[in-house]
């Protein structure tokens, strides 16, 4: 009687020494630190670096606690002893280091290497914990589809003055996206339908007639609209990761919300205004002749190449066209020689740039070029506003251009084409990257921008944790008074839930924000609920004359089928708040969700268990303390 | 209570004499939530309105009407500044049309430029019109959802006259939330949304727990009317529901006070549904079940419950 098999109290205890396990990395606190990193890629960072950081950190009379290269050579950590000294040490490294080097704040985790080698790392803190700013983006995605039916339109015309169909286009009608044609008879309106579907199987069309005119109406499906918008918010995730790269944050997030939402967290950024400006940038890229041999001075210029700048290229000043015609661009492998290669889509307009600026040079080579708007830092310019001289913070910006590519033109080039002969197939990835991204598919806007300072960040933690404890405290007092030794027993329980809770949300990695703290303590409050519900039943059936043994068995039992009703109820709850929710409430609910799975665990197993421990072995129990 | 009536070694409230008096109450409270809902609408946060919301914290006490002439002469005449927590704190909310993502930086790094001292900035918020639309949309939808799902639960694991009486329970305790905010018109942000999602998340527990008991004790005390089996089952959780309300409610004391400013709202939502939750759980839900003349032959087919008791 109230005995668990021995495999019971074991499994019991490897959950509960799991739960700990993982939780343990908790305790240990992020240092503030700041990362350098190079401004591109190819740029390795190396001890020397590392000394001249400090020594300017020591020149400022900022303390140093240690500093380390990553292993890739991509990065320089510097741990600093004072959250409050992080900015003052960006500025005075990046001052220092000058451009070439991207200088950020970071937090750096401490948690020793026998917790992270088996998994093991703290919980991520939201951004009102941790201070950062969130971006939400929204994606014009009407625009990239009304594009997209533009260039249709344009290659449809093309189509029908090649079969000499004559047409006339009707104007388009405000918010629809549908264009029409008419026709003067109707034979030619069949014959261009014909043409049309023929051509541009993904077009739906539809032919009707008003007012003695013949008419073809097309439209893209609903399918394909989707696609479109899907593609336009995909591509633009693409720029604003690449984009995010740059700003050498630690643990950025950027990931899509919803139909045409991109949310980006940066945490310990607190230059907003940078961080605006290299998102909302525009990047762009040009294709261009190389000049020939003989070419009058004047009419090209020259450019380096990305990749290496000691190598240069003579180049037209006259521009093909722009990276916003670009419309998509894949690597893959050349299926007749193996090497590596980039197909290119181009818009109408585009193909028909391209096509006329290749017609006669064959043989000649192309060079895409990649333009840039670095963000170079604030200048202070004097100006006279109303009669005042005031100084005004001006931005500067460089234009930096490079090569990304110069290849031989093989034919007359279209609305499709490759470039081939690259070096490698991650050249040409790389290249396939930039052509997609850098230009955006679709315009974006800020909807959306939260920053929280570092200083509110830890005022947060540290009222989250005080409101925590108390909460805790009371509760304990409160189940000691009311339930003597089986409070005991539920506050051990109520404390090691706490535990798994926090274990859990690691091992998830679950963000902890200050709504999910509210949660926890919420649940704590709440927890409790299955313990006071089963030593109130064991009290009740003490009442009715039950020995104590069978009063323990039968209040577990009978307020199980109690505890299982309300708590699934509220974990639906919970559940849909989790679906549903964004920010705030998603955060609530994750630690509502976890703490009813942990405390139903806590509350009936482990507080049975230790019942059992103590009561099971007495045969002759004739009084519990509860 | 005139009479001591015992069942078994429990006394017995009854509780279901008030009823009456209590729907009246009950009746009346949301007639005034849904009044001062429609008279007084509700304070909508930055969250649902869209805006911009700037947190500054000066080096010495300042003077919020200082700062407030010093953004109308900066030309922000919409924006409002209202002291924050503490004497240096200041909190200036700008309306929602004609703000833009660069707003709040400005009106920063403006009030700075014509303060001798130094401002930081402890947090902004810039949150698009169409963002907070699409918000509120989401929380209803969400609430809506969790009802519907909640209902169909308590319909499977019960009968349906208790998810009915208990759906009541939750949009009354909601409804009150909601009045409390619009009458004292406390600011309404996704925090205090998901604070009364949790009030319908507790309130549904309560409301459970109690139904438990009457089913059981529909189909375990042979004699008594509905009205009498409702009042042993509620005198019987009479000692739970004033623990777990207890509990609760220390710890959203304890959030109230210490938690700060930001979760504030979400602790006064929670304390307004706990107290509403456990009056409605007695007085409403089990009301609800006499109102609908719930019966012995409502309960006669056991649920499935040999299966779940050999979980434990």
């Amino acid at each position: 009687m109230n005995r668990y098999p021995l495999w019971k109290y074991l499994s019991i205890l490897l959950f509960v020494a799991v739960g700990v396990f993982y939780a343990l990395p908790n305790l240990y606190p992020d240092d503030p630190a700041v990362q350098i990193s190079g401004a591109s890629s190819s740029l390795t960072l190396n001890e020397s670096e590392a000394a001249i950081a400090v020594k300017v950190l020591e020149k400022a009379g900022i303390a140093v606690k240690s500093t380390e290269v990553s292993p890739r050579g991509d990065s320089v950590l510097i741990r600093l002893t004072d959250s409050e000294d992080q900015l003052p040490a960006k500025a005075a490294i990046s001052e220092r280091l000058g451009h070439d080097y991207v200088v950020a704040l970071n937090l750096a985790p401490t948690t020793p290497e026998w917790l992270t080698s088996m998994g093991a790392y703290p919980m991520k803190l939201g951004l009102d914990l941790s201070g950062g700013v969130h971006f939400l983006l929204e994606v014009d995605t009407p625009r990239a589809v009304q594009t997209r039916m533009d260039v249709y339109a344009g290659e449809i015309r093309t189509a029908l003055r090649k079969e000499r169909l004559r047409y006339r286009t009707v104007p388009e009608k405000k918010g629809s996206l549908a264009r029409e044609l008419a026709f003067n008879d109707a034979a030619t309106r069949d014959s261009a339908r014909k043409v049309i579907s023929k051509e541009f199987p993904d077009l739906q069309t539809d032919t009707s007639e008003s007012n003695g005119r013949f008419l073809v109406k097309y439209n893209l499906t609903e399918q394909q609209i989707r696609d479109l918008e899907d593609y336009a918010v995909k591509q633009n995730l693409t720029t604003v990761r690449n984009r995010v790269n740059e700003l050498g944050v630690s643990e950025p997030l950027v990931q899509r919300q919803g139909r045409k939402n991109i949310v980006v967290e940066l945490p310990g950024v607190q230059d907003t205004a940078e961080a605006k400006r290299i998102l909302g940038k525009t990047a762009n890229l040009e294709f261009r002749l190389a000049a020939n041999y003989d070419a009058a001075a004047g009419t090209y210029e020259t450019f380096e190449f990305r990749s290496d700048t000691r190598r240069t290229a003579n180049l037209e000043r006259d521009i093909i066209l722009t990276g916003d015609q670009v419309s998509n661009a894949r690597s893959n492998v050349d299926t007749q020689t193996g090497g590596p290669q980039v197909n290119i889509d181009l818009d109408n307009r585009g193909g028909q740039l391209i096509n006329r600026a290749t017609r006669n040079n064959v043989g000649r080579s192309m060079a895409v070029l990649f333009i840039e708007q670095r963000f170079m830092g604030n200048r202070t310019e004097k100006r006279v506003v109303d009669g005042e001289e005031i100084e005004v913070q001006v931005p500067i910006y460089k234009q930096e251009k490079g090569i990304i590519s110069l290849a031989t033109i093989q034919s007359v080039l279209g609305n499709s084409f490759r470039i081939t002969g690259l070096d490698s197939r991650a050249e040409a990835s790389e290249l396939a990257l930039l052509l997609r991204a850098g230009s955006l598919a679709a315009p974006m806007h800020f909807v959306e921008e939260r920053t929280v300072g570092p200083s509110l960040g830890k005022e947060n933690i540290r009222m989250g944790i005080n409101s925590t404890m108390v909460g805790l405290a009371l509760i304990i007092l409160f189940m000691l008074v009311v339930y003597r030794f089986f409070g005991l027993v539920a506050n051990v329980a109520l404390a090691l839930n706490l535990v798994l809770l926090v274990g859990m949300m690691s091992i998830l990695g679950a963000t902890l924000t200050m709504p999910g703290i509210a949660g926890i303590v919420l649940t704590l409050g709440m927890a409790v609920d299955a313990n006071v519900l089963v030593f109130s039943r064991i009290r009740e059936e003490l009442k009715r004359g039950l020995t104590p043994h069978k009063a323990i068995a039968e209040g577990f039992d009978r307020a199980f089928v109690s505890i299982f009703d309300a708590n699934i109820t509220t974990l639906i709850v919970g559940v849909i708040l989790y679906a549903i929710g964004t920010g705030p409430v998603k955060g609530f609910a994750v630690t509502l969700s976890l703490g009813i799975l942990t405390s139903m665990f806590t509350a009936i197993l482990v507080s049975r268990a230790i019942v059992n421990m103590t009561y099971g072995r007495r045969r002759q129990l004739k009084k519990i303390s509860i | 209570m005139s009479e001591k009536k015992m069942h078994g070694h429990v006394r017995v409230f009854n509780f279901m004499k008030l009823r009456s008096a209590a729907t009246v109450l009950s009746v009346l409270l949301m007639l005034g939530s849904v009044a001062t809902l429609f008279v007084n609408g509700i304070n909508f946060g930055l969250d649902f309105t869209g805006g911009t919301l700037v947190e500054l914290s000066y080096d010495k006490p300042i003077n919020v009407a200082d700062v407030r002439s010093e953004l109308d002469k900066l030309g922000f005449e919409d924006a409002s500044a209202q002291e924050y927590g503490a004497a240096t704190d200041v909190l200036i909310r700008l309306p929602g049309k004609e703000t833009d993502a660069h707003m709040g930086d400005r009106v920063a790094r403006e009030l700075n430029a014509a303060y001798p001292g130094e401002i930081k900035v402890k947090r902004v918020e810039f949150v698009g019109p169409q963002v907070g639309e699409q918000l509120r949309d989401q929380g209803g939808l969400g609430m809506m959802l969790a009802l519907a799902l909640v209902m169909m639960y308590i319909a499977f694991r019960f009968q349906y006259k208790f998810s009915f009486g208990a759906v009541i329970a939750l949009a009354h305790d909601s409804l009150i939330v909601l009045g409390v905010f619009s009458l004292l018109s406390l600011p309404f942000d996704l925090t205090v949304l998901a604070a009364i999602l949790a009030v319908v998340g507790y309130s549904l527990n309560d409301t459970i727990i109690v139904y438990d008991r009457v089913r059981e004790n529909f189909r375990k005390v042979r004699r008594g009317t509905p009205e009498e089996i409702v009042n042993i089952s509620l005198s019987q959780t009479l000692g739970r529901t004033l623990a777990t309300s207890g509990t609760t409610i220390m710890v959203l004391l304890s959030l109230f006070f210490l938690g700060g400013d930001t979760i504030n709202g979400f602790a006064t939502a929670l304390l307004v549904g706990v107290g509403v939750g456990t009056y409605s759980s007695i007085y409403i839900a089990s009301n609800m079940l006499l109102y609908m003349n719930v019966n012995r032959e409502d309960l006669i087919v056991p649920v499935k419950e040999d299966e779940i008791n050999e979980m434990p």
